[in-house]
């Protein structure tokens, strides 16, 4: 309990310094001014969705290959505040987008990619939703996320083959590419606090579904309790 | 007995079902049939405006009529639990799984090769030369959407709104092979038609990856 106190109050502090480094310590992009900065919120809600769904996929081949239902707990978490993140993404980029390059929204390979994620996501969320029977939602909906996951990069392929607007990557993209010292110092920061803002509620998550697996058993053992007394009583009664 | 042979007789079963009632077979093609003709209203289908929409059209039309036609594919089984036979049989998962995709596959080609003629003359697109090549094209599309189709309808037919669910759960999935798809198919439309390698070669891939997938994961769809 203390630990989490501790963990909580340091990410609140890191949004607080991630928010200020963004608005005043970065330094102002020459073309696109203060728009710009709402990159540093962008891309590092990016990092953290991609890491959630990564941990949805790892969770899935994991609760596979083991049938520990704790393997499931950890895939709905990490898909939950993976959408979460991937929207946060998806609303920004076009409130960049917008005065940049004067549309909302394109369909270029790497916003269809995360679109496309992001529905796939939903309908892994939808499909537990739908499915009751406990161990059968974990194996089926896990065997939909190892589907899913594969399925990213052939979409990111596809568009790719197809059309595409978005700036090349401006990190590792060779020559010409590359941001000033300061704002990738910002954007390291961001980065940070989104992430750990990310595994804080992934926590909080996972706890959840276990609470809810063991009240659902708890349930479950008084229905068959109480089921026996009344069949004993009925017994006694004639 | 070995894999292909088991898939072999489910198929048959499948078929056998399917071509005494050939209820699927018919509401299938109606369905493509009735996206087809809706779709005339919403453009002039001229030669020129037809090469244009057409081969989305084409494949969209076959988008909604496949995941229509493998809805049942699993779901009824459940209604006399056959499906718990078919798992006590001394034959692999893989054979189940396989067999219901080469019946997909076989109605869904059914389907595709009553509609495609019925388009181009609707459409005016002209199918001399290029029939063969669109073959393989249709033949590859075909492959990856009853792949993954079948492993959904596997996935849904246990689901609450199986009915709903099924498609959503497909489309986004099928994202990469429509693009890959409509644009195989566009390049053979085209005034001077080609087939286009780069999109064969992905919509190859495409059906390896999900057959392979398919095949690691389809005991965990099989049981109980």
């Amino acid at each position: 309990m203390k630990s989490r106190m501790i963990a909580t109050l340091f990410v609140a502090g890191l949004v607080f310094f991630a928010g200020y480094a963004a608005l005043f310590i970065a330094p102002d992009e020459r073309t696109m001014h203060a728009v710009q900065r709402i990159f540093y919120f962008h891309v590092a809600a990016w990092m953290a969705s991609f890491t959630a769904f990564f941990v949805v996929f790892v969770a899935n081949v994991a609760y596979l290959g083991t049938r520990r239902i704790e393997w499931d707990f950890l895939g709905v978490s990490a898909a939950e505040v993976g959408v979460a993140c991937c929207t946060i993404g998806l609303i920004t980029g076009p409130l960049w987008a917008r005065p940049v390059w004067g549309i909302w929204w394109t369909w270029d390979a790497r916003l269809t990619t995360t679109f496309v994620l992001w529905l796939l996501y939903i309908s892994y969320l939808l499909l537990r939703g739908l499915l009751d029977d406990v161990s059968r939602r974990a194996t089926l909906s896990a065997v939909f996320g190892v589907f899913a996951f594969l399925d990213v990069p052939l979409v990111y392929l596809s568009n790719r083959l197809w059309r595409t607007q978005h700036p090349q990557p401006v990190f590792f993209g060779g020559n010409g590419s590359g941001v000033d010292p300061t704002m990738s110092r910002v954007l390291l920061i961001c980065a940070m606090a989104l992430m750990g803002v990310m595994i804080l509620a992934l926590v909080d998550r996972y706890r959840l579904e276990r609470l809810r697996y063991e009240a659902a058993e708890l349930r479950e053992a008084v229905e068959t309790r109480r089921a026996d007394r009344e069949s004993i009583a009925s017994r006694g009664a004639r | 007995m070995t894999t292909a042979r088991a898939a072999a007789i489910l198929l048959a079963k499948e078929l056998r079902l399917e071509f005494r009632t050939r209820e699927l077979l018919y509401s299938t093609v109606l369905f493509a049939l009735v996206v087809v003709v809706l779709f005339s209203f919403a453009f002039e289908p001229t030669a020129a405006e037809s090469r244009r929409y057409g081969p989305g059209l084409l494949w969209i039309a076959f988008l909604f009529a496949g995941s229509l036609m493998l809805q049942p594919s699993f779901a009824r089984e459940q209604s006399n639990d056959t499906l718990g036979a078919l798992r006590m049989a001394p034959i692999s998962g893989f054979a189940i799984l396989l067999g219901k995709m080469l019946a997909n596959f076989v109605f869904l080609s059914v389907a595709e090769a009553l509609i495609v003629p019925v388009f181009a003359v609707l459409y005016n697109v002209s199918l001399a030369g290029i029939a063969g090549r669109l073959a393989v094209v249709l033949t590859l599309g075909t492959v990856g959407l009853v792949v993954t189709g079948t492993v959904f309808s596997a996935i849904s037919a246990h689901a609450r709104m199986r009915e709903l669910l099924l498609p959503l759960l497909l489309f986004p999935i099928l994202a990469p092979l429509l693009i890959a798809a409509v644009e195989a198919t566009a390049s053979l439309f085209a005034v001077e038609p080609a087939l286009d390698r780069a999109w064969l070669a992905f919509l190859g891939g495409f059906d390896i990856v999900f057959l392979t997938a398919s095949w690691l994961l389809c005991d965990f769809l099989i049981e109980e």
